[in-house]
This record gives structure tokens, sequence and C-alpha cells, in this order.
């Protein structure tokens, strides 16, 4: 008795205090190869990845906490240093003041922060409507349902039903919210060319740009499992060592 | 307990003269006598002090870089998850370890409840536990406000304004917690300096904790004295230090388990968005540790009568030793509190359920009635059980239920 309490005590205080909240929807589940206890990220989708983020999303979307030197770092994309050089280079950002207290734009270089597309924040509203495009860098952990949601919704645009009213500005998701959203669908057929001469369908697409934003919000997951792997095997080597001393120890009281 | 410890070593003696702290270590607390019957709802004792420590530890590091600002907080923490170096890794140990800490407090207080640990002569033991939990919640609190996320500011602004409660002087105390108008930068700076401040303070109580613990010596699972100079304890050391330190590995493996593989699943997705003064998010939900006390909170429609609730289901605990009448201690003796005692566990989980749920509808009465109950738990049936309740007889000794038929008889006509 006393133990079934504690088993449901326990499923209560880690399953339904967080529950998702019911939707009509639920988010797809494809498979994720960074899922699991040894999951890590698939280097080739990272890459097609951040190629949908630049030729796609980073029109509007920010992503201020990654720089340029991110995408040779062991655990992402792993791109050589020269592609990430020249990666960097094709954005211009603000330097200076130089000798002549002059501000001047220059190529970027790894150390530099992703390029955002907008001045401030009030630009970023302006040009869309008044909904402002939120930052990518940690969006899948912010999202509830996480890379499962946003791989989701990038392809859940379809036809409004037809006693929907859509607004201007506004968009039919599935997956949405209410089912409305302010980003207009990203995604089409052979939207980006990918340069590995992967078929771009907006699933893939959808798949790549997911894969990268989870690793652009986790970066050091890899490391993480990997490190987590060898210390639960050292604690339960050492559980094992501590049992038995502790069995010795209380052998001879009764 | 050996009184004649002598340090051997003549730096040890020299050293030892004016500060008697080997004497302290190896004459007082290694040899001290410990009930063998303890079991293993005995050692979070020493698993709390272990959290301690790993948050005080971890803290100090992230300590070094934070920038407690309203404008840098949010990327601050980031930095530290993608630039520092095993930053991710002190992060997640420090966030997960609140939780580790809560899981293993509650753990630790139901114990005392169903072994009567707090009862004479243990009261201060006690008592000064309410006050290290009430520490624990102020400091879990104002650490899950540093990150400047959603949660954090929403948190932050929904605490903070239950202070306008109070008559009168309520909306000048807010204004002065805030050190302005609004939930911002000056209220993130104090949060900051308090939540380092705070286990600091935790750790004090702590060592009275364990000294007032040392005057009379453990309870037991029996709930009766130990018999002075029988076969009733075993030293600390080994015993006990090796027990609690095997019990400390198995809940490290668990703790290990969230840090490594699901290091945001106790967290709220909404707290990796930055603070939005401007946009309220759809459901404010505290950290699952508060849900009980959040439950209590929302179950009356009065925000003064709200949080005088609050504050009691917590500070009632400081008066359990006077409001539970039983003389006896363990609740293996006591049928009827032993029934009592699930239930009240399972109105807590109850309470906690609910303080996830919007408060509305069925869940709000739900709430109501487990409040109700969770007070009346406290004020009508503790103090009445003592006198209603019919104990079973209490061996008379720690030996004596593990002694065989013969040995029991044997130390019957010995006593005889």
């Amino acid at each position: 008795m006393k133990k079934i309490i504690i088993k449901i005590t326990f499923g209560f205080l880690f399953l339904t205090s967080y529950g998702f909240a019911a939707e009509i929807h639920e988010p797809l589940h494809p498979d994720w190869s960074f899922e699991g206890p040894f999951g890590i990220y698939e280097r080739a989708s990272l890459q097609r990845g951040y190629q949908v983020y630049t030729e796609v999303c980073s029109g509007c979307h920010s992503m201020d906490l990654l720089s340029y030197r991110n995408l040779i770092e062991e655990g992402g994309p792993e791109f050589s240093k020269e592609q990430a050089k020249a990666m960097a280079a094709m954005f211009e950002v603000e330097d200076g003041p130089n000798e002549d207290g002059e501000m001047y734009m220059r190529p970027a270089i790894l150390s530099d922060y992703f390029v955002s597309p907008w001045e401030n924040k009030q630009q970023a509203r302006v040009a869309n409507g008044g909904a402002y495009p939120p930052d990518l860098s940690v969006i899948v952990k912010a999202r509830e349902g996480g890379a499962d949601y946003i791989y989701s919704l990038l392809i859940g645009y379809e036809d409004p039903p037809s006693d929907m009213e859509i607004d201007d500005g506004v968009y039919y998701n599935i997956y949405a919210k209410g089912e409305k959203i302010a980003m207009p669908q990203p995604l089409y057929e052979d939207g980006v060319e990918y340069t590995d001469g992967t078929v771009a369908t907006p699933e893939q697409m959808a798949h790549d740009v997911t894969m990268f934003l989870t690793w652009a919000a986790e970066p050091k997951l890899e490391a993480r499992k990997r490190i987590g792997f060898k210390v639960i095997s050292y604690l339960i080597i050492l559980s094992f060592l501590l049992y038995f001393t502790n069995r010795r120890i209380w052998k001879d009281t009764h | 307990m050996s009184d004649n410890y002598e340090p051997s070593s003549a730096i040890g003696k020299w050293f030892d003269k004016r500060l008697p702290l080997l004497t302290l270590f190896a004459g007082h607390v290694l040899p001290y006598p410990t009930p063998k019957n303890l079991n293993y709802w005995w050692t979070f004792g020493g698993i709390l002090t272990f959290c301690l420590i790993a948050q005080i530890v971890t803290g100090l590091v992230l300590a070094m870089h934070y920038v407690a600002d309203a404008d840098q907080a949010f990327n601050s923490v980031e930095h530290i998850m993608r630039d520092v170096n095993f930053g991710w890794m002190l992060r997640y140990i420090h966030a997960n370890g609140a939780s580790m800490m809560f899981m293993a407090v509650y753990i630790h207080m139901a114990r005392s409840l169903f072994y009567g640990s707090y009862k004479e002569p243990r009261e201060l033991i006690w008592i000064i536990g309410v006050f290290i939990f009430l520490l624990m919640i102020a400091t879990a609190f104002m650490g899950y406000v540093l990150p400047w996320g959603q949660m954090s500011f929403w948190a932050a602004t929904v605490i903070t304004n239950l202070f306008s409660a109070i008559p009168f002087v309520g909306e000048s105390i807010t204004n002065w917690l805030w050190g302005g108008y609004a939930v911002g930068s000056p209220l993130l700076t104090r949060f900051f300096t308090l939540h380092y401040l705070m286990p600091f303070l935790i750790f004090a109580l702590v060592i009275l904790h364990v000294w007032a613990l040392h005057v009379p010596g453990n309870n037991n699972p029996e709930g009766i004295d130990v018999v002075q100079g029988s076969q009733d304890t075993v030293p600390f050391h080994p015993h006990y230090v090796v027990k609690d330190m095997f019990a400390l590995v198995v809940f490290l493996v668990i703790f290990a388990g969230f840090i490594f593989f699901v290091p945001n699943l106790l967290g709220h997705t909404d707290n990796y968005i930055p603070a939005n003064p401007l946009q309220t998010p759809e459901h404010i939900v505290p950290e699952w540790y508060f849900l009980p006390f959040y439950a209590i909170l929302r179950s009356v429609p009065d925000k003064l009568g709200g949080v005088i609730l609050m504050v009691s289901s917590i500070a009632i605990l400081a008066f359990l030793p006077w409001l539970d009448t039983s003389k006896v201690r363990s609740a293996k003796y006591r049928p009827l509190y032993k029934q009592f005692f699930w239930l009240f566990i399972a109105d807590v989980i109850l309470l906690g359920y609910l303080g996830s749920q919007t408060a509305d509808g069925l869940f709000l009465l739900i709430a109501r009635i487990a409040t109700a109950y969770y007070f009346i738990h406290f004020l009508v049936l503790m103090p009445l059980l003592g006198f209603v309740e019919k104990t079973k007889p209490l061996p008379k000794s720690i030996s004596e239920p593990v002694l065989s038929k013969e040995e029991r008889e044997g130390q019957a006509t010995q006593s005889t």
C-alpha cells in the first residue's frame, strides 16, 4: 500500500504538473537523431539547416546569441574554419570608431554574432505588421513541445476552413495556438537549393532547420550526454562498492 | 562517546589545547552514539547537507559570470550555458539541485512527521528546521528570478505584489521592495544579493540544527529513547558515514539523470523567453515544489486572506510539537495517526496538482476542500488523536523487537 502511494506521489509530481495543454492538433513527432540518452545531431542536417536559416528565416528572425565561430565548434554543424569564415564574410557589421572617430562597415568575422536583420525591435515590428519575429537562439527550448512543435508549425500551413475568418497579416496554421499565426508560410518546394544535392521538400527543410535550431538552443547536448554517461556509470560502480562496504560494517550489528 | 579522547601527535595536542576541534570531531562527532535501527529515511539529512554545499559551490562559480541587470541577466545566463567552460553543467546542477534539495527536504520532513521526531525533547531541532525550510523557500524563489525569463519576471511580480495586500502600508512596502514603481533592475539586483546571502544563513542554521540534534541524539523508527550504555547504539562512524554515503550516491544517480539527460524537464519553457513586462504569460505557475502553497494561496478569493493562509500553512509547522498531544512518537505504534499521516501526504500532493491547474470551477472547489483539510489535520486531528487513539504497546528498547523469544525472556528474568 505504502509503495503504491509513493509511486503515485512521484508520478504526480513529474507528470501532471507540467502536462501539455490539450490541443486539437498534437505536434508531429518525426525521428530526431538527437533523442534518447545517446542521441546526437546529424552533421549534414545541421549544415543544411544553417543554409535554410540564412536563406529563409534570417530575413526576419535574428539569432543574437549565436556567433559564426559556433559553426565550427565540436557538437555543432562543424563547418571547416574556412567555410565559416566565408559564411561570416557574407554579412556586414558596423565597427568602430576608427582613428577619425567614424563608425564603419566591415565584413563579419568568426567572433561576430549572427547579424540581425533589424536595427532594433521597433523596426522589426513595423516591417512585420506589428508582430515581432522572435529571436531564434533558444526558441526550441522556449516552446512547449520543443523541436516537434517547431517542425510541425513550419509545415502546418493549410487553407483555412470556410467558416473561419482570417484577417490580413494573419495566416492559418493547424499547429499554431488558436490555429492562427502572424508568420507567413516560410517553406515552399525547392525554397532553397541544397549544396549537397538533397531534395529540398518542405518536410526536409523543416527537419533540417529544426535540427539546426535545436542545436542553437542546446549546443552542448552531445558533450552533456557523453559526460552524463560516464558520470552515471561511475556513480553506479561506486554505489555497489559502498553497498558492500556498508554490509560488511553492519555485519555484526543486530 | 569517548570523552577521554587525546590527539596522538604533538601538533595535534598543541592545537587541541588551544582550539579543541579535534576533540569535537574525533571525540564527539565520529563516535556519536546513533540508534542502530535507523532506516534509509534517515539518510536525507546527510543528502541535504551535500545538496546545500553543492548549491553554494556551483552558485559561487555562476555568480562569477552572471550579471544582475535587467538588460543583461538573460543573456549572461546564456553566456554561461554557451561560453563558460562547463558552464552548462554548473547551471544545470544548480537549477536541478534546487529541485533535488526540495525533494530531499520534503522526504526529510515527512520522515519527521511519520516517526514523531519533532516531539519532546526535539522540538527545537524541528523549529530550526522550519526556519531552514522558510529560508530555502525564499532562496529558491529569488534564485528562480535571476535568469530573468518570462516566468522569473512574472513570478517576481506576483509574489512581490502579495505584500501590497498588507493593510495601509502594503503599497509603500511593495514600492520599497521594488526600489521603484515596477519590477525591474533594482529588484533583480537586491534579489541577487539576498540569494547569495541566504545559503550562508541556511548553513549557519544547519549547524544549529545538528548541534541541537546531538544533545538528545537521533530519534529512531521505534520512536523510543535509547537505553544508555546498551546495545541500542552504534558509533556514527563508520556505520552511518558509510550508510549515508551509499544513500547519497544512489540519490546522485537520479540527480545526474536529471542534469545530463533531462535538464529542462522540471523547468518551464516560458523561462527561455526573455522577460517582457508588456506580455503576461498565459499561466503563471511556480516551480513544482511551491505548487501546494500556490494552491492554498489561490483557494481564497481575497488577496490578503490568501497570503495569510499561505504563510500560516508553513508557520503552523513550528507549533506542531504542541499541537500533537500524543506521547507516542512513532506512527508504527499509532494505528490511527498512521492513516491520517498518509491522508495528509495525499492531501499535499493533491494540492500540488491543483496548484498546477487553473483555479476555477471544480478545481477551485477541490482546492478549497484540500486547503481546509490541510489545516484541519494540524488544528483538529493532531490535538484530538492524542486523546482518542489507542496506541500499540511500545517495545522496552530498540534491541527488543529484534531479539529472539528466548533472549527476550532471558532479559525479562534479568530485569526482575
